[in-house]
């Protein structure tokens, strides 16, 4: 009920809160002020660019092989789909053919890294929702074990950079098929363990069903992508809808939900964990030795003149690259599609008559990652 | 006036109740700080991690170095900061707890005070740390503090309620072991020495599972405890009222909260599991040595400890809304239903296995309003702000 304070005689003020940029739950350095009255959010002024790095200017200042580094450091939860939108925008430029190798490498790793940033995302939801700290753990331990298997690989746990233009910088270490069936073995019970702890709670399901709706035509309106728009029921999956890499030859559905609340974009999530455990199996069937790289590649990358989009089915969504190309060894221009910026901007119509407790778990479902908003 | 502790005869009276009060409020300091650690520990298990386990043998002297930490910390107060308000909040939290104390029934005989009304007085005097609550919220000076004392004061009245009925509608059926004299058997009593021996035979979780629940979901409340932590919810409100808080004034909020749940476990082991007596009856005319009852009181109290670190970790925050029409809607309609069959059980003399009955259909209800709240709500209004704060942008 609202009380209509024109009537009455004291004026009454809404109270400004604002949350971040140190706030536990904004995930990184975003703010938000928040004009709240009593407990309903009447207005929320989002603030971003306080992990602003210059990362796309950095990039022009540096060649294609320097340039994967700071893609790592865009996405730091999903280093490698970073990296692939940016190879494959070199690639695309300079037309270099990819070993089919080399190519479900990437799907596989690439997919690991989906399964990982969907971890992180369920833990930290969990926090956000209000478990102590259980689902934080469970998501981690999964997370964990992805990143060692990456760390075997490339050497480092976060910042990769192993994918080169036209191929992988090395060869993966031989037992990597084991190894990799045995991370998707405790990813499997990851899944449940979430599924068991958090799906059906009825507390779980109060707190998230019907808050923060975003209906179909808003979502597209405002640019989302990836499992934010799917939880939507906008089947918007690019690994679907433009086949890169060997995706047209292994069989999957885009997940969907329709009720566009919190409560979807966390079961799309879940849901999307097991569908990438599933893929990965799928590849390593059709794993076959051969080269990682093309035979004759130039010591230094000399691009043509040219312009290209390339765009990626990152965790979070639509992962672009936009370069530009007049020649030499680095990009005259990148700029960096974010899909976390995009999906942000439906964050003011999903909050806005709300409690603040769900504008919390609100910002917590988009799963932003603010070094790819800010760059 | 004198009294006989220990063994000593003909103390003073106050001095008497010094000694007590004394031993009872270092021993709960020591108790509690237990109790810290058995939490993480007990939490570590629940998340498949160690807990503390560097500070002494299996970290037993983390507390202690927690402790030693916070006195040592500087006691900062906001220079905006209503500065009696803010200082004298934790003693408002602090006192009132460890007053609860005085009642508690560790074994037979060994209580500060035996009161006739000992349930009232706790309830009486636990609820005053609410006024604690919202002073720390309003005198910090601080958005987030103010928030957290409201959600406080809100959640704090209105669970008192449902946690009164739940005591009272036990208490009122309480059979009161017949009086020599007349030789005719009494009902009702809030006297906690009485109720626990009135549950020698079969303790009273039996005859009330519904008020068993709902005492232990109002408990929780009543702790700030998951799910009920709405008022320091760290992902909302940071700590809520104690987000400015520092040092000494900050432990000692913390050592209230373990100690209040350290009494409220006392309170449900006494009211619901006998206390200090063993189930069925059992070594009933040949009373057990004070330590093997101190064990039993233990035991039971810790499984409602055990209880609350488990719901801690495994069930999400409620909002605020949903915590009030939970209260309102469906637990206090509830109790108030039970304690009318519990007046219609006592005038009309049924007997007690209608208790039971009807508790465990209160139990079912309790079951399926929830599920029906949860898995077919009513769609939420249209919330009526949203244009003007589409309009003020």
């Amino acid at each position: 009920m609202v009380v209509d304070t024109s009537a009455t005689e004291f004026e009454t003020q809404d109270l400004l809160l604002n949350v971040g940029p140190q706030h536990p739950s904004t995930h990184g350095v975003f703010r938000m002020v928040l004009e709240i009255d009593g407990e309903l959010v009447k207005d929320l002024v989002p603030y971003i660019g306080y992990l602003h790095r210059g990362a796309e200017k950095l990039c022009e200042n540096n060649d294609f092989r320097q340039g994967i580094g700071y893609m790592d450091r865009t996405e730091y939860l999903a280093a490698h789909n970073a990296e692939l939108s940016y190879v494959m925008a070199v690639e695309a430029l300079a037309e270099i053919e990819v070993p089919e190798r080399a190519q479900w490498i990437r799907m596989i790793l690439c997919e690991l890294n989906r399964i990982s940033s969907h971890f992180m995302f369920l833990g930290a939801f969990g926090v956000d929702v209000g478990v102590f700290g259980t689902p934080f753990i469970y998501g981690w331990r999964e997370r964990e074990r992805i990143i060692d298997l990456f760390e075997e690989i490339s050497g480092d746990r976060m910042m990769f950079a192993y994918f080169r233009a036209g191929g992988l910088a090395w060869e993966v270490p031989l037992n990597f098929p084991e190894r990799v069936r045995e991370v998707l073995e405790s990813a499997r019970q990851g899944v449940k363990d979430f599924d068991g702890l958090l799906t059906q709670n009825e507390i779980f399901i109060a707190r998230t069903k019907n808050v923060g709706v975003i209906t179909a035509d808003d979502a597209i309106e405002m640019g989302m992508s990836g499992p934010t728009i799917r939880a939507s029921g906008v089947p918007l999956d690019l690994r679907k809808t433009e086949p890169y890499l060997q995706y047209d030859q292994i069989s999957f559905e885009t997940i969907t939900a329709d009720g566009g609340d919190v409560f979807d974009r966390y079961l799309v999530r879940l849901q999307e964990i097991s569908q990438s455990i599933d893929l990965i199996e799928q590849c390593l069937e059709r794993l076959e030795d051969g080269p990682i790289m093309p035979e004759k590649m130039p010591r230094m990358l000399r691009l043509p003149e040219g312009e290209v989009y390339i765009r990626t089915e990152a965790p979070r969504g639509e992962y672009g690259i936009y370069m530009v190309s007049k020649g030499g060894n680095k990009p005259h221009r990148l700029k960096v599609r974010s899909a976390c910026l995009s999906n942000l901007q439906a964050l003011k119509q999903m909050c806005v008559g709300q409690y603040v407790a769900d504008a919390i778990i609100v910002l917590g479902s988009i799963d932003i990652v603010l070094s790819e908003v800010d760059r | 006036m004198s009294t006989e502790i220990f063994g000593f005869d003909g103390v003073n009276v106050w001095v008497d109740g010094l000694v007590r009060v004394l031993l009872i409020v270092g021993f709960m300091t020591v108790v509690v700080m237990g109790l810290i650690y058995g939490e993480r520990k007990i939490l570590a298990r629940f998340q498949q991690r160690l807990g503390p386990t560097r500070t002494g043998p299996v970290g037993l002297l983390q507390s202690v170095a927690d402790a030693l930490k916070l006195v040592g910390k500087e006691d900062l107060r906001p220079r905006n900061a209503d500065a009696w308000t803010f200082e004298l909040a934790p003693y408002l939290v602090f006192v009132p707890v460890f007053l609860g104390f005085v009642i508690v029934p560790f074994v037979l005989d060994w209580q500060v005070r035996i009161l006739e009304l000992g349930l009232l007085y706790f309830v009486a005097v636990t609820g005053i740390n609410i006024v604690g609550w919202i002073m720390a919220g309003w005198g910090s000076d601080n958005r987030y503090a103010m928030i957290g004392g409201m959600r406080a004061a809100a959640q704090g009245i209105s669970y008192e309620l449902p946690l009164v009925l739940s005591l009272l509608a036990v208490a009122m059926v309480v059979e009161v072991p017949s009086d020599s004299a007349t030789g005719e058997s009494l009902r009702g009593s809030l006297n906690l020495n009485e109720i626990i021996a009135a549950q020698a035979e079969i303790p009273n979780l039996v005859w009330q599972p519904l008020v068993l629940i709902v005492f232990f979901i109002a408990a929780l409340a009543e702790l700030n405890r998951t799910p009920f932590d709405i008022p320091v919810g760290e992902s909302e409100v940071v700590g809520g009222p104690f987000v400015e808080y520092s040092g000494i004034r900050w432990s000692m909020f913390f050592l209230a909260e373990y100690a209040a749940l350290l009494i409220m476990s006392l309170i449900f082991a006494a009211v619901f599991l006998g206390g200090w007596a063993w189930p069925a009856g059992l070594f009933q005319d040949d009373p057990w040595p004070r330590w093997a009852q101190a064990l039993l009181v233990t035991g039971k109290a810790g499984l409602f400890i055990f209880m609350v670190f488990w719901v801690r970790a495994s069930v999400p925050r409620l909002r605020i809304d949903q915590l009030m029409s939970f209260t309102w809607k469906i637990l206090l309609p509830l109790m108030f239903a039970q304690v009318l069959i519990n007046g219609l059980v006592l005038v009309y003399d049924w007997p007690e296995i209608v208790l039971t009955v009807t508790g465990l259909v209160g139990v079912l209800v309790l079951v399926m309003a929830v599920d029906r709240a949860v898995r077919h709500p009513r769609p939420r209004p249209a919330p009526a702000t949203q244009l003007e704060g589409e309009a003020a942008s």
